[in-house]
């Protein structure tokens, strides 16, 4: 047991060292794949699978193992072997008939106290044109959502560039390793309306107010007696042409809608 | 200081969005429509001659007084919806209308000329069985109402109860039906099925039991339906099995079983497996019924018998007849008789009830609309005239709930469509262009064939074009000599044509009962109605509008699909908007459940958009289906995707379509079920424009929208409805890819949820749970600085996650439903149509609901116009568009753009229809109705004049100077 949790000392070593970077994952390539099943961190894995078929009739193997670790940060790593030189030759067949490169993983949870009921029926799949992983030479995202309890909901894969635009691509450089971001997305929680700091901002307004009584008169209050006058003498003017009064009130009345 | 400029700045912003209906306004372009659903209950105010009340109580809870004149609503009372509200019985005496409610929990009062309500008693708790006026010496004085173990006598003028009593051996006896001759006792009567029949008899004043006697009836299933309480109390069953007759006289102490009449002595037979229908009349409560009676034996055969001395005689024979029904007035009885005359029409005759010899003269033709349904009420209104004969009227109802009201000799006096109270959904379609139009745009639909006849073509639309032209300006020289009040142009459907900017248009309509309509979107006026028989109750419909009117000579066409909601299995049916005719395109068979419809952009060789319908073993139907079709179909198919939702399950699945027209499934997304359930998913609109691609911010810099037209929206609930767990989840999935793009949940938080998606924002409602209160709540997706490909969006290639900017606030009122404005190039800005319970609908502009409103004011969001963040939402009074024109029981808003960039139409249904526009960022296009056009134009020739003089002037100086 010491051994294994050296191994995943010196693996979680990788990783951060990896992690600088990728940011948000870990991609491991040329390990063995039988390892990455067995191996049992404090976290448990589940196998990614992926098919691409000329026929587009999705049969689908191992292409890598997801690790999960438990604690409040669910953190991924895939560790994934290298594509073989056949699977190389039917990728870029696929994709030079626009097929698809689809990906899935079984339905979890990756609450660890859940482990007995974390296995449930069913899988959560995914695509990405195939031409698009060959041309960004095996570059590609894969993002795992969970929902609020921590099952895993839905897997998306995209690649960067996510254009097909015909490229030829050298195989046996490009096509050698994939170069895998990983991570793994909770729900955000959404804002609640914020009454607590409006009320906080406009109680400094208010103090800001009561500082400065000058300030705190109104517009009438500092300015009455010259509009009291104005009005006045308004009235009066406006008295003796009624008629013209009502119509440019009309008219400002239209121009304000 | 700054804070001046804030508020200057934000009244302002008010002022700019602030819009209201002048007062000379109203009614100009906006109408309304009141409904009452499907009457259960109509009464005639036969309380004085001259009265044109007519009390009608509804399936919607619904208490209404109509003018029997006009058909018009004199007051309605909208009562809660659901059981709590639903009126069990009606009865009126006088100036008086008692209503029970609600199963029997409510007794009311009603004053019935104003509809104020006298009083209202709480009753004891049990289901409602039957209720009845109770009479002592020929006056009305008391409302009996029987429950399942108990009977309750109140007073009629206060509502007070004068007694209530346990019925005996209420767990055994199913007590239905309440009698009451006005002799001082109240026969409560029950049954025990297939053994015996069971009578109490209490008294008027203390609710004491008299008597009780149970008699031998081993054939009896149901009391209610199959008895009926004729002459001076003498209970008359009828039943299908033995084919018999039975009396009973409910007083007598000696007869203990009942006397069995069988219908052969009289020559009458039941058709099989219908169940006889007995009907009785009793005119005044306080005395007792008539001996005179209805009995229905097929449902087309219905006969008059007259019960004498213990003996049943016939006394009219009606075969065939539709309906029929007793009217009093004074002291005659009538009874009135629908029978079919032919196909299209029906004959109602009057007569006398107590002889069955009909009245001369007094033939009604009822005219069965073709596109309608049978009738299946009538209601008859009988009067005197002044030389004492009795004249009447009649209000049929049909299964399409049309209630028409007719009078001799057969004119339709009113018609209500009453299944618009129920509407489901609807689409606006264009008006048909004017013919001279359409015969220019029909040039260029034609197949070119040569030059000189395309010349020759050309002139000659041109000629048509002058003429109409010509005609038209006759004709306003013409109208303009007459007053303007004169000047009425009806719409009918020969006049139907598209106005000068698309503001009038085709509402199509469909009701939950299987009626659709066509109306005149300005006017409110029914241009054609189709009734289609057959639907189940709680059936689905889909409208979808395949072609629009922009290819003439092809007409436009709509096609609804109808999918039963227990089997799912559909049904479609196509027609022609504008005629509301039934197309006669060959539709696919559906013979599996339908899933989902898809509308595609690809259009078949008539200009008709494809309908693709995926049944459950994903297998697609494309509609049409011509080679053209399948074709294109087979070109585009690697792009047409699709997704299916099954909510049971929690699972999003995509597809892809193949060559083959079959299916592949490419992604799929599991919601555990468990944890928090689907409520709704929604796309977004397809005629949506958006003209803007992106914000320009306060330091000028571009803010660029994430518009993926392929964006859902999905709000889930959780399943644990616990006020401090409870939460709403918001998923934005992309619906070709699958990909998650954004995933929240609102904390605390509960349905029911109401929630637009638009653009690159959704706005949902929901019910905070822990501070008691209505939110929204505003989620807007940008892609950032830049545009990752700025000429062409695919899901397919946007590798990278949009920023999102959520934001919330508290909204002070309930919500009934939320939809968004529409404008036809997007320019004009958005505003949010609120559907309030009280009936309202309020406009609140978009910019209110705007995440990056910020909390503190600074120089760049300023610049940028934005409100300052306040959490709560106003409601100002002036952003109500119906004004006082309220809409009871709001259920959906259906906006479309008009033809002006600046207006959208908008139909809020519910109980009532409310149409009306809007204009979200002012009526920029338009010139004001109180535009000064002489002012303008003087002013304009002024400075003609005025440069021309000057022109002239400065000439002569210039001249003068060179001759110097």
């Amino acid at each position: 047991m010491a051994a294994i949790r050296s191994l995943s000392l010196i693996l979680s070593v990788l990783s951060i060292i990896t992690l600088l970077w990728t940011q948000s994952g870990e991609c491991n390539n040329g390990r063995r794949l039988g390892d990455a099943v067995d191996t049992d961190f404090s976290g448990f894995s589940v196998p990614l699978e992926h098919s691409f078929e000329v026929d587009d009739v999705p049969r689908f193997h191992l292409r890598g193992a997801l690790q999960f670790r438990g604690g409040r940060e669910n953190s991924v790593y895939l560790s994934q072997n290298q594509p073989s030189e056949k699977d190389r030759n039917i990728l870029k067949e696929v994709a030079a008939v626009d097929g698809l490169y689809r990906i899935r993983v079984p339905r979890v949870s990756l609450q660890v106290d859940r482990q007995t009921e974390r296995q449930s029926e069913g899988y959560l799949t995914a695509f990405v044109r195939a031409c698009s992983l060959v041309e960004s030479h095996l570059s590609d995202v894969i993002t795992l959502h969970t929902d609020v309890s921590g099952y895993v909901i839905g897997i998306s894969i995209v690649t960067i560039p996510g254009s097909c635009r015909g490229i030829e691509v050298e195989d046996e450089v490009d096509l050698e390793v994939f170069n895998t971001t990983i991570s793994v997305v909770a729900p955000v929680t959404a804002p609640a309306p914020e009454t607590a700091p409006y009320i906080e901002r406009m109680e400094q307004e208010m103090e800001k107010k009561g500082k400065n009584p000058q300030e705190q008169k109104s517009f009438f209050a500092k300015y009455w007696m010259y509009i009291v006058p104005l009005v006045l003498f308004l009235m009066m003017s406006g008295a003796q042409d009624q008629s013209g009064g009502g119509a440019g009130g009309g008219a400002a009345n239209g121009g304000g809608r | 200081m700054a804070w001046l400029v804030v508020r200057l700045a934000i009244s302002v912003s008010l002022l700019y969005t602030a819009s209201a209906v002048f007062e000379d306004q109203v009614g100009k372009f906006d109408w309304r429509q009141q409904f009452i659903g499907k009457v259960r209950f109509a009464l005639f105010d036969t309380h004085s001659q001259a009265s044109k009340k007519l009390l009608v109580a509804t399936d919607k809870n619904v208490f209404a007084s109509l003018n029997s004149r006009t058909g018009d609503l004199f007051w309605r009372h909208v009562d809660k919806t659901g059981p709590e509200g639903h009126i069990d019985a009606l009865l009126m005496y006088g100036q008086d209308a008692v209503v029970v409610v609600g199963n029997g929990r409510l007794l009311r009062s009603w004053e019935t000329t104003v509809g104020g309500l006298k009083w209202e008693a709480v009753l004891d708790t049990g289901s409602f069985q039957a209720a009845a006026l109770v009479g002592v010496q020929d006056f009305v004085k008391y409302v009996a109402v029987l429950k399942k173990s108990a009977i309750s006598l109140h007073d009629l003028s206060s509502g007070s109860q004068i007694w209530v009593e346990n019925l005996p051996d209420s767990d055994t006896v199913q007590y239905q039906t309440i009698y009451s001759g006005g002799n001082g006792l109240v026969f409560v009567l029950g049954f025990v099925p297939n053994s015996h029949i069971v009578i109490v008899e209490y008294k008027i004043e203390d609710g004491e039991i008299m008597k009780k006697k149970s008699v031998e009836a081993a054939w009896m299933s149901s009391l209610e339906n199959s008895c009926a309480v004729i002459s001076s109390g003498i209970l008359l069953c009828v039943d299908q099995i033995t084919q018999s007759l039975y009396t009973l006289p409910l007083q007598s102490a000696e007869q203990t079983e009942m006397r069995q009449i069988h219908l052969q002595t009289l020559d009458l037979e039941v058709a099989s497996e219908f169940q006889p229908v007995l009907t009785s009349t009793q005119p005044n409560p306080a005395q007792p019924p008539l001996a005179e009676f209805f009995l229905q034996l097929s449902p087309d055969h219905h006969i008059l018998l007259q019960l004498k001395d213990g003996l049943i005689a016939p006394l009219r024979d009606f075969n065939p007849s539709y309906l029929a029904a007793f009217a009093t007035s004074g002291e005659k009885t009538v009874a009135a008789v629908m029978s079919p005359k032919n196909d299209t029409a029906c004959s109602i005759n009057l007569f006398s009830a107590d002889t069955g010899r009909r009245h001369l003269d007094t033939t009604i033709i009822y005219h069965m609309d073709p596109n309608g349904g049978k009738p299946n009420r009538l209601y008859v209104h009988a009067f005197l005239k002044k030389d004492d004969s009795v004249g009447y009227r009649v209000m049929v109802q049909t299964e399409d709930l049309t209630l028409t009201f007719l009078q001799q000799p057969g004119r339709v006096v009113w018609m209500r469509e009453e299944a618009l109270a129920d509407v489901v959904t609807m689409e606006m379609v264009d008006l048909p262009l004017t013919g001279t139009q359409a015969e220019l745009e029909g040039e260029f639909g034609k197949k070119a064939d040569g030059l000189l006849p395309m010349v020759l073509k050309r002139l000659s639309s041109q000629f048509i074009l002058l003429q109409a032209w010509m005609a038209h300006l006759w004709k306003l020289f013409y109208d303009a000599r007459k007053p303007r009040s004169s000047v009425k142009n009806e719409v009918t459907i020969d006049t139907l044509s598209r106005d000068e900017f698309n503001l009038q248009k085709m509402m199509v309509m469909v009701t939950a009962s299987g009626k659709l309509f066509g109306i005149d979107s300005k006017s409110g006026t029914i241009l054609w109605k189709q009734y289609l028989e057959d639907i189940q109750p709680n059936s689905i419909f889909k409208l979808i509008v395949q072609r629009t009117t922009a290819h003439f000579p092809h007409p436009p066409q709509c096609t609804l699909l109808i999918k039963d909601k227990d089997t799912g299995l559909g049904s479609l049916y196509v027609f022609n908007p504008i005629f509301g005719k039934k197309s006669h395109i060959s539709v696919p068979a559906l013979p599996r459940p339908v899933l989902q419809t898809l509308l595609l952009p690809v259009i078949d060789q008539d200009y008709a958009k494809v309908l693709l319908l995926i049944d459950d073993q994903n297998k697609v139907t494309a509609f049409p289906s011509t080679k053209n079709v399948l074709q294109q179909l087979q070109d585009t198919a690697s792009s047409i995707f699709f997704y299916l939702v099954d909510t049971s399950q929690g699972k999003l699945s995509g597809f892809r379509l193949r060559m083959d027209l079959s299916t592949e499934l490419i992604w799929e997304v599991v919601i555990p079920t468990e944890v928090q359930k689907i409520v709704a998913v929604k796309g977004k609109r397809a005629n949506e424009h958006v003209h803007s691609q992106g914000r320009v911010m306060g330091d000028r810099s571009v803010l660029y929208k994430y518009l993926n037209p392929n964006l859902l929206a999905v709000i889930t609930e959780s399943t644990d409805t616990h006020q401090e767990r409870s939460f709403v989840g918001i998923f934005l999935i992309d619906g070709v890819t699958g990909r998650i793009v954004h995933e929240a949940v609102q904390r605390k938080a509960r349905g029911p949820v109401h929630f637009v998606h638009s653009e690159n924002w959704v706005v949902y409602v929901y019910w905070n749970s822990k501070f008691r209160r209505n939110e929204f709540s505003v989620l807007e997706l940008f892609e950032g600085a830049e545009l990752y490909n700025s000429t062409v969006f695919s899901s397919l290639d946007r590798p990278h996650p949009p920023q999102v900017l959520q934001q919330s606030y508290i909204f002070p009122a309930p919500i009934s439903t939320l939809e968004a404005t529409l404008t036809e190039k997007g320019i004009t800005s958005r505003h949010l149509l609120v559907g309030l319970p009280s009936g309202n609908i309020l406009s609140l502009p978009k910019m209110f609901l705007d995440p990056r409103r910020p909390e503190v004011v600074s120089e760049q969001s300023r610049e940028e116009n934005l409100i300052p963040y306040a959490p709560e939402m106003p409601i100002r009074t002036e952003w109500f568009i119906n004004y006082n024109q309220t809409v009871s029981r709001v259920r959906g808003i259906y906006t479309a753009p008009s033809g002006l960039e600046s207006t959208c139409l908008v139909v809020a249904y519910g109980l009532d229809i409310y149409q009306t526009r809007v204009f979200p960022s002012k009526q920029f296009d338009v010139l004001k109705d109180d535009y000064d056009y002489v002012l303008i134009s003087s002013v304009l020739f002024g400075l003609f004049f005025a440069t021309m003089i000057s022109k002239r002037l400065a000439e002569v100086k210039l001249l003068n100077r060179a001759w110097r």
